[in-house]
């Protein structure tokens, strides 16, 4: 408009040419960003229990076997739990990974016994498991973000009838698994290391990978941090959604064949309870049950901070209800000590 | 001005400031409201008057400036002290809930109880008292408040006002949500609680009504106080526009370059329709054009670029971009097609603000810088700094959080987003809102660089001269219809304000 100044001077201090950089970070803070740091919280919580693991049990508890005993025993749970980070971080929560894992091992124990699978490799009944669990996890990220469910609600339908389909089908009955090739291989060691540990060990890295390196991360984070800005920049949000119930599922899938492995046996009752376990494993970890925000490092501290106070109290002949009571200290004081802590700037590794 | 000094007025406000995060949102504003009179307060979107009620109701505390009530200086802390004092507030966004009763929201905080339990019937019987007061003795004081009609939930809101012992009633656009009834009723209501002696100090955009029921009027712009206790019988309108609209800071608008006459159309909006939002809007855009579409808040004018985008599903009509027309309702297709949307909630809708500058500004894109599904943040980074270099970004540090910007910064990052995306329609919401004036300057350069780059760019925003100053073409626009379609150059904020407030009033 000709009544208007026309004077297009960049004069503004947000308009001045880039000055010096921000000030360099120094070496400690560098350390506390790194890694390590960022769980520095994390790791001295582990490193305070394995001391008093060290002080009251001893040598029986430094030993290398009850270290192996420890992971292996934190293995499956920690599976379940690095899909149930990416759920987290996304900002929703899945409560059937527990009863996904006693479906799929039902379902693969029964489809192992029949004829055609004995004649053919037992890789079959991996496929199955996980097919099972990935199933699973498409209905429930269909029902999500498709049918506008809330999480938590479509998961616990998920949850009850899983659970019950697993029943019918087992009859409430255990099957006995009797491939001896599967068991064999589930239960044999590379260079000393179960084969459950080096699962975990696998998962956990892809899921690492999958959450910091990828496309699908990105996406994931973006999400929880703010829905309506990822679908505003054109990311397909309910497709995405959709896919990572189905992460979800597959590592219950991938726990269900880990536990048939070590008990060789499938039943409905497997999984009871490990959605809880998983969840305070994902929050203790770190991750910000709202979602935005959280770490797959933090979320296998937090598995092997339980596991490793598991091992400290049966070391010690202490009951499972005082570990109970422990565990649930630890969770409030980690949630308590995350709410002082969390600053706004920090970030996902 | 006319100063009557019969009576000590009721509230006297003098000097007051306030700033937010380095935003001046009242620069010094001055009023005196006098018991059982209607005192209008009129301005433009971000003239400060949601600041000042705030202020009066012990939302924020001012920076500087004293509040006298009733010949007292008194300190409004927080919302209790002004409710003790006699103030109450009804902001627009209505503050009831819907879960509960009429009677339980009335008594919300309140409540009437005796060792304990709730004293339900006599609840009900005040609650009935004050409904039939308000001249609405039919609701029942057990209705839940959810079930009502946006009218009857300010009848609500109002009555719990006078459930406490009140001496001045603030009221926010209260005619925003009403029908032509409703309002009647509203108006017939407000006289009733002057007549009792009640101060009820109205901010609306419609001059006409003011013209109904106002005494005084005392105008805001830009934070600053530019009439106070004007008389409305004896304030012509064209008075009442000038004040509001006067610039004291000149917006600094960059040159216009004429659109090309064989420029090709990109944008084609046809008969676009969405039942109570908007209706039959068509427009077209050429490359290099701005268009710029005008009008009030509430007026459908967002509503449209997010109908365009995708983001919201229009019942009819259609949407071309270069020829092709996009699928209704899916912001993927619209993105893939060229579109970009810089929404008007930059921190709500537009930026994840937890993660660094250079995640936000890839955020469209990332997926075009990876390999196989793996990102490539190195180039993502080298991508974002030169956005950085290129717009002026500060601070310059690609890994900075979004959060910690100032909000010029944010808007450039938005803007970066589509630059690096890649667009041929840019749909930009309220681009400087919460944008302080020297980077607002800034923007208005980019927005001139994005046309001339061959974007057909849509602006909407609630500061008349920046669509005027910006836009080749003006769209005027007012409950959801556009009015008319001219040159930018054919106008004037005057016209605009006259044309919207003749549009609403029809």
């Amino acid at each position: 408009m000709s009544e208007q100044t026309t004077r297009v001077e960049t004069a503004s201090a947000d308009a001045a040419p880039p000055g010096p950089p921000a000030e360099k970070k120094s070496g400690f803070r560098r350390i506390l960003s790194g890694p390590v740091g960022r769980n520095l919280g994390l790791v001295i919580a582990l490193l305070l229990i394995v001391l008093v693991g060290a002080i009251t049990a001893g040598d029986t508890f430094t030993s290398i076997n009850n270290v192996l005993t420890i992971l292996r025993q934190a293995s499956i749970i920690g599976v379940v739990s690095i899909g149930m980070t990416l759920v987290i971080i996304s900002g929703g929560i899945d409560l059937s990974v527990g009863a996904v894992v006693g479906l799929a091992s039902v379902v693969a124990t029964l489809a192992a016994v029949q004829d055609f699978v004995d004649q053919t490799h037992w890789i079959f009944l991996v496929i199955v498991a996980i097919a099972v669990g990935v199933g699973a996890g498409l209905i429930n990220g269909i029902v999500i973000a498709y049918g506008k469910v809330v999480a938590f609600m479509a998961t616990l339908a998920m949850l009850v009838a899983a659970r019950g389909l697993a029943e019918i089908i087992a009859n409430r009955r255990t099957l006995v698994l009797e491939d001896r090739g599967f068991i064999n291989f589930m239960n044999a060691d590379i260079i000393g290391v179960d084969m459950l540990i080096w699962i975990f060990a696998l998962v956990a890295v892809a899921g690492w990978l999958l959450l910091n390196r990828t496309t699908f991360g990105r996406r994931t984070v973006a999400i929880g941090g703010n829905r309506e800005a990822a679908r505003l920049a054109g990311i397909d949000v309910k497709r995405h959604i959709m896919w990572i119930y189905a992460i979800s599922g597959l590592t219950a899938g991938i726990a269900a064949v880990m536990i048939l492995g070590r008990t060789t046996a499938g039943t409905s009752t497997h999984g009871t309870l490990w959605e809880l376990d998983a969840i305070a494993a994902v929050v203790v970890g770190g991750t910000l049950l709202a979602g935005g925000r959280g770490t797959i490092t933090g979320t296998v501290f937090g598995v092997l901070i339980f596991q490793t106070l598991n091992n400290v109290f049966v070391q010690n002949n202490l009951s499972s209800s005082v570990q109970a009571v422990a565990k649930g200290v630890i969770i409030v004081v980690a949630v308590l000590l995350q709410q002082r802590f969390a600053k706004p700037t920090g970030r996902g590794d | 001005m006319i100063k009557v000094d019969h009576d000590p007025p009721l509230l006297t406000v003098r000097g007051v400031t306030k700033a937010f995060a380095g935003v001046q949102a009242l620069r010094g504003v001055d009023l005196e409201v006098r018991a059982g009179e209607v005192h209008c307060i009129l301005g433009q979107n971000g003239a400060g008057k949601s600041t000042l009620i705030k202020t009066l109701a012990g939302v924020h505390r001012p920076d500087d400036g004293e509040i006298v009530w009733n010949g007292e200086v008194v300190e409004i802390a927080d919302p209790e002290a002004a409710i003790a004092l006699g103030i109450a507030t009804m902001y627009q966004e209505l503050d009831v809930v819907d879960g509960l009763t009429i009677a339980e929201n009335i008594f919300l905080g309140h409540e009437l109880s005796r060792g304990g339990f709730s004293r339900r019937s006599e609840a009900a019987a005040q609650t009935r008292a004050l409904l039939k007061r308000l001249g609405h003795g039919n609701l029942s004081p057990h209705t839940e408040v959810g079930r009502l009609s946006a009218a009857n939930k300010q009848i609500v809101s109002m009555a719990r006002a006078l459930s406490h012992d009140i001496k001045l009633i603030i009221m926010d656009e209260p005619s925003a949500v009403l029908d032509t009834e409703e309002v009647k009723n509203l108006f017939h209501v407000v006289s009733e609680l002057t007549s009792a002696g009640i101060a009820v100090v109205y901010i609306t955009h419609r001059l006409e009504e003011i013209r109904q029921i106002g005494d005084r009027i005392s105008v805001l712009k830009d934070g600053r106080s530019m009439a106070t206790g004007l008389s409305v019988a004896d304030t012509p309108t064209s008075e009442l526009i000038t004040l509001m609209t006067g610039r004291a800071v000149e917006n600094v608008f960059p040159p216009a370059t004429p659109v090309p006459a064989d420029s090709p159309v990109v944008l084609q909006v046809q008969n676009l329709s969405l039942t109570g939002v908007f209706d039959d809007v068509s427009f077209s855009v050429r490359a290099g054009e701005i268009v710029g579409l005008a009008g009030l808040v509430g007026s459908g004018r967002s509503e449209i670029l997010e109908a365009i985008y995708g983001a919201r599903r229009p019942q009819n009509g259609s949407v071309a971009v270069g020829g092709a027309t996009l699928r209704r309702g899916s912001v993927v297709k619209a993105v893939a097609a060229g579109v970009g949307l810089s929404p008007e909630e930059r921190k709500s809708q537009g930026l994840v603000l937890d993660e660094p500058i250079f995640k936000n500004v890839t955020l469209s894109s990332f997926a075009r810088f990876a390999k196989a599904g793996f990102l490539d943040e190195r180039r993502e980074r080298a991508v974002a700094r030169e956005q950085i270099d290129a717009l002026g970004l500060r601070p310059p540090d690609p890994d900075r959080p979004a959060l910690t910007l100032s909000g010029g910064n944010q808007q450039k990052i938005l803007l970066a987003r589509w630059l690096v995306h890649g667009t041929r329609v840019l749909l930009l919401d309220e681009p400087t809102r919460g944008v302080d004036v020297g980077a607002r300057a800034d923007i208005y350069v980019l927005i001139r660089r994005l046309a001339a780059a061959g974007n057909a760019v849509v602006i909407v925003s609630s500061e008349i001269p920046e669509v005027l100053g910006l836009a080749d073409t003006v769209l005027v626009i007012a409950d959801g219809r556009v009015l008319n379609t001219l040159p930018a150059s054919e106008i004037d904020e005057h016209g605009v304000l006259d044309l919207v407030m003749k549009g609403t009033a029809a």
